[in-house]
């Protein structure tokens, strides 16, 4: 078993659809989909085509890089921009416009920028380069704020004295929470499949049990999301709230203890601004004061330029489920992945990004 | 950002290994998941493997969808 291609199989997935068709009958449902990711998968695999028009997904706030506000991607600009400093980071910020331009162009304007595939390599970067100071910018929902904690780790095991991070990581239930007050109707919440690896399919009981929203933990193969859907559409139907873990295969109810283990460590929960969404309590990842010596922005204070928000840009209604992409004068248009007006664009899962591609 | 592959754990020593998929190798982190053991298949995420993939969940999972799809058919005849 690849436990890839079994879960795209057709029949199954034909079946599922008219298992939904027969649970929603004729009521209007919407369902947000957190991930990024799963924005992703349901694009790629035209899965809203053969969906009920009356079952609405709505994108959520669910792409790392999309949610990083202006302010954070002017600091990480002017960490390439100042002496001595190699700013390392994924891929996906590379291209992300900040106030007034982007990582890339500012390398290409003489910053310094290296792209790393995994924080490990941020760190090597930092033993191969012992003159500079390398400051890796740490963006990551909890999947990947291990990750960053378990690099601090290394360089503190390892004596290396020149590398720094900047803590961008998030969490994903605060702002699930923040958008139950907000002006879109969510019926149901498809949680995050690899974010739920780690903190367990048992982080989303206050939603379930408190605000009364059904919560399935979703695999990312195509049945993966149809089956979510057609649990969460039951649940609808039956008047029940609870949380259920579709993705069995890998997410357990307390999640990976020894990743949180790593991550509370390192981490400490902070106030942190989503795009669109503005600040929400409790919502970042700040480092520890015991790690205060690996803490960019205690040791190595940078001033970003002003931030100015790009007004045309409906990228933050976009992260809350209040516009889809398409409803964007600038979609397809002045923006599209080459040249990105907005955070929503540059990621592949940034809901603009893939409502282009798979279009 | 939150991508991860199921990969096969081929390698470990003590918080690093090497995973493979589809003759594709990779060294991994082994410091989120520190009881894996080679010849597990793992979820790969950012360098690091993340979880364990269990086998029997997976095979529960298809079971079940199959028996829907199946009982779903008889239904409608």
């Amino acid at each position: 078993m690849k436990f890839v291609e079994e879960f795209r199989d057709k029949e199954l997935a034909a079946g599922l659809v008219r298992r939904i068709e027969e649970a929603l009958g004729d009521r209007r449902v919407s369902l947000m989909e957190v991930c990024g990711t799963h924005t992703m998968s349901i694009q790629r695999y035209g899965l809203k085509s053969l969906l009920p028009k009356n079952l609405r997904l709505l994108s959520g706030p669910g792409c790392p890089v999309c949610v990083t506000p202006n302010e954070q991607v002017d600091l990480a600009i002017a960490y390439a921009m100042t002496e001595g400093v190699i700013l390392a980071t994924f891929g996906d910020m590379a291209k992300v416009p900040g106030s007034s331009t982007t990582l890339l162009k500012a390398k290409a304007a003489g910053g310094r920028m290296q792209i790393v595939y995994s924080t490990m390599d941020a760190v090597k970067l930092a033993e191969s380069n012992p003159d500079k100071k390398i400051v890796f910018f740490g963006i990551g929902f909890e999947p990947t704020a291990p990750t960053v904690a378990a690099s601090i780790l290394e360089a503190e095991r390892k004596g290396i004295s020149n590398y720094f991070v900047v803590s961008a990581a998030k969490v994903v239930p605060p702002p699930m929470e923040a958008l139950l007050q907000g002006e879109v109707q969510i019926d149901g919440f498809i949680c995050p499949g690899h974010v739920s690896v780690v903190i367990g399919s048992g982080a989303y009981r206050k939603i379930a049990e408190v605000h009364r929203v059904p919560c399935v933990v979703a695999g990312f193969e195509p049945t993966d999301v149809l089956q979510a859907i057609e649990m969460l559409v039951r649940q609808v139907r039956d008047g029940r709230s609870e949380v259920e873990n579709q993705y069995t295969r890998v997410v357990h109810e307390e999640g990976n203890v020894a990743a949180r283990g790593i991550m509370d460590r390192v981490f400490e929960p902070r106030d942190a601004k989503w795009r669109g969404i503005g600040v929400i309590p409790g919502s970042g990842l700040g480092i520890r004061p015991g790690y205060a010596r690996f803490n960019a922005e205690v040791q190595l204070p940078v001033v970003p330029e002003k931030t100015v928000e790009n007004e045309r840009c409906i990228c933050g209604l976009v992260l809350k489920g209040v516009k889809e992409p398409t409803d964007c004068a600038l979609f397809g248009k002045e923006c599209a992945p080459e040249n990105p007006v907005g955070a929503c664009m540059v990621s592949g899962e940034g809901a603009c990004a893939a409502y282009y591609k798979y279009r | 950002m939150c991508l991860a592959i199921p990969m096969k754990l081929i390698e470990a020593d003590g918080p690093f290994g090497k995973v493979e998929i589809e003759g594709v190798k990779r060294k991994v982190s082994l410091q989120l998941l520190p009881d894996a053991e080679v010849g597990d298949y793992v979820l790969v995420h950012a360098g690091f493997a993340i979880e364990r993939i269990n086998e029997e969940e997976a095979k529960k999972t298809l079971q079940l969808l199959t028996e829907l799809a199946l009982a779903q058919e008889a239904e409608e005849q």
